[in-house]
């Protein structure tokens, strides 16, 4: 009895688990390719497959979707947001993660907040303000909304990096008359430069991939990749299916390039958002 | 004297000579005004800036609480929140439920591990768009789902899975799942698993050592991954447009949000349906926060106290 109890009942229990997981993997797998195959059918109406293959869809997107000129909407507030967010959240989370002064505590929780509450709980009254400010609806709107949850996430990614870097380099860089901000550039920059990358990459992916926000405060001329894809899904019918795929597809790109180069950098768990931040 | 007493007496003595510092005041500390100005700016005052508005009801001499008041009276309106709760509370149990013991089985750091956790990372990092794209497809009449089950003689007639409850919650489950999977794991990975060798060497059976080791220091992280799991099901949106009946079952509160502020281009409504979903998710995490007083609380390492 004892050894069904310890051996063969965790081990059954074990092997449950394992297959319930392969389980759940496999069909996001499917879910992905189903896209993959479907813009490259040419009509998939019965059967497993689509009855014959062609790559005509990525061309009809691309004409129909205006893609070249939402691509680069999609790089430009990209890169916008990633340079804003560093330029912002690596000092700050230089002054977290090595200073001491009072209302610390509230100034963590300022930067955690945003990154609890879901966007579109906020994103209705911050795109009101935008509106009322001229902002809303052009280029600059959708960049400010994407720096809410940006700004905070460089600087939880940015701590821990911050914090393995020993304060002493920087006491023997003031020994030797270096200035604070000659610190700051010729000493901390450098090392901290796998952090930045990390932080970076992540704030990359973050945006291509943030449809609430970008969605309430984008003008026509102001779409990314990923809420044009929304709109030409929710006019589905008007386009053919296939070349909504095809430019799902070529969203589903760019995303995975950016996610395969932050893995070679990052722990998979850091891409979820390090709330648990503070070390035990 | 160690180096570290001699770098800090060195630092203290120059202090009044270090031109970074002006009154005893660490001019470092400005390193942090831009970061706190953003989110002020962006975050803070418009949340404010809504709250008041949806006390400024458009229109000529309406009453201050005349938003609030259209929102609960107007089953249209109201009943979002009820619709929002029946898919978000169901789905995040779920996930939270199964995140838990998965988590647990994995909490050995392997190369299964790593390579499990890149491959659950996908769907969240494609989003909610993009699974409601793929979901449209493979749930479809047609679709490999309905078709597999049909072929293995499991179904009669496919399954209704679009454009119903069942498409938003199985995005939710979809992208919900990794999120509380990797959220929890983190956790696992976090208690020292010598507490529960201890345990072993006791006599506890693999079942006991989850039971009364592993569960009572997860209690924290369990909360933690409940609400921000919950809080992200309950503000779906495209998902609920795309995959569910936007008119009827899947009318989220976002939906109606939207359409004040888009459709009718009511800014001051829609603050109201903002300030009423934040409201709601603040409830829900208050419970469960709550219900976390009757456990455990202390440090998950292991040590000689």
């Amino acid at each position: 009895m004892d050894f069904i109890r310890d051996t063969m009942l965790p081990r059954a229990w074990r092997w449950f688990v394992i297959a319930c997981m392969v389980f759940f993997v496999i069909n996001v797998l499917l879910i992905i390719i189903s896209v993959v195959v479907s813009s490259f059918g040419t009509g998939w109406f019965t059967g497993w497959l689509p009855e014959q293959f062609t790559p005509k869809w990525y061309g009809e997107a691309w004409k129909e979707f205006q893609l070249q000129h939402v691509l680069l909407v999609t790089v430009e507030i990209t890169l916008a947001v990633v340079a804003i967010s560093l330029g912002v959240g690596v000092p700050a989370a230089y002054a977290l993660a090595r200073l001491q002064f009072k209302g610390k505590s509230l100034i963590m929780l300022l930067f955690l907040v945003p990154l609890m509450v879901p966007p579109i709980t906020y994103g209705i009254p911050l795109a009101t303000v935008l509106y009322q400010t001229g902002a809303g609806g052009t280029m600059w709107g959708v960049i400010l909304a994407n720096l809410v949850p940006s700004v905070p996430f460089a600087v939880l990614v940015m701590t821990p990096f911050i914090e393995q870097i020993d304060p002493r380099l920087e006491s023997a860089a003031r020994v030797f008359g270096a200035s604070s901000l000659t610190t700051f550039w010729r000493i901390l920059v450098p090392l901290l430069m796998p952090g930045i990358l990390a932080a970076g990459i992540l704030v990359l992916i973050r945006t291509i991939s943030m449809f609430e926000l970008t969605f309430l405060t984008a003008g026509p001329d102001s779409q990314t990749l990923i809420v044009a894809l929304y709109y030409s899904m929710f006019a589905a019918g008007v386009r053919a299916q296939q070349s909504v795929d095809a430019m799902a597809v070529i969203y589903m790109l760019t995303t995975m390039t950016g996610l395969l180069i932050a893995l070679r950098f990052v722990d998979p768990s850091q891409l979820v958002g390090r709330v648990k931040s503070q070390k035990v | 004297m160690t180096s570290e007493t001699i770098a800090a007496s060195t630092a203290s003595r120059s202090a009044n000579a270090d031109p970074s510092t002006v009154a005893g005041r660490d001019l470092r500390l400005l390193m942090i005004v831009p970061g706190v100005l953003v989110i002020v700016g962006l975050f803070v005052y418009p949340f404010i800036y809504g709250f008041i508005s949806s006390f400024n009801p458009q229109g000529e001499n309406a009453e201050w609480l005349a938003n609030y008041q259209r929102f609960f009276s107007e089953p249209r309106l109201y009943e979002t929140v009820g619709k929002t709760l029946w898919l978000a509370l169901p789905v995040t149990i779920l996930n939270v439920g199964l995140a838990v013991p998965f988590a647990f089985m994995l909490r050995t750091p392997s190369r299964g591990q790593r390579l499990l956790s890149t491959l659950l990372v996908i769907p969240m990092t494609l989003g909610t768009v993009l699974v409601a794209e793929g979901l449209m497809l493979y749930l479809a009449p047609n679709g490999w789902l309905n078709r597999s089950l049909l072929e293995l003689g499991l179904l009669g007639s496919p399954l209704r899975l679009l454009n119903n409850y069942w498409g938003v919650a199985l995005s939710l489950l979809i992208t919900g799942f990794p999120f509380a999977f990797m959220m929890m794991l983190s956790y696992t990975t976090g208690i020292d698993p010598t507490l529960a060798r201890a345990a072993a060497t006791l006599g506890a059976s693999p079942m006991e050592q989850f039971r009364r080791i592993y569960l009572p220091l997860l209690v924290p992280g369990l909360t933690i991954t409940f609400c921000l799991t919950f809080v992200q099901a309950f503000a779906v949106f495209p998902s609920a447009v795309l995959l569910g009946a936007p008119a009827g079952a899947t009318r989220v509160i976002s939906i109606a949000a939207y359409e004040m502020a888009y459709e009718e281009y009511n800014w001051s409504m829609a603050s109201t349906v903002a300030m009423v979903m934040g409201a709601t998710q603040l409830v829900i995490v208050g419970i469960v926060l709550g219900l976390r007083q009757f456990s455990y609380r202390g440090p998950v390492v292991g040590g000689k106290g």
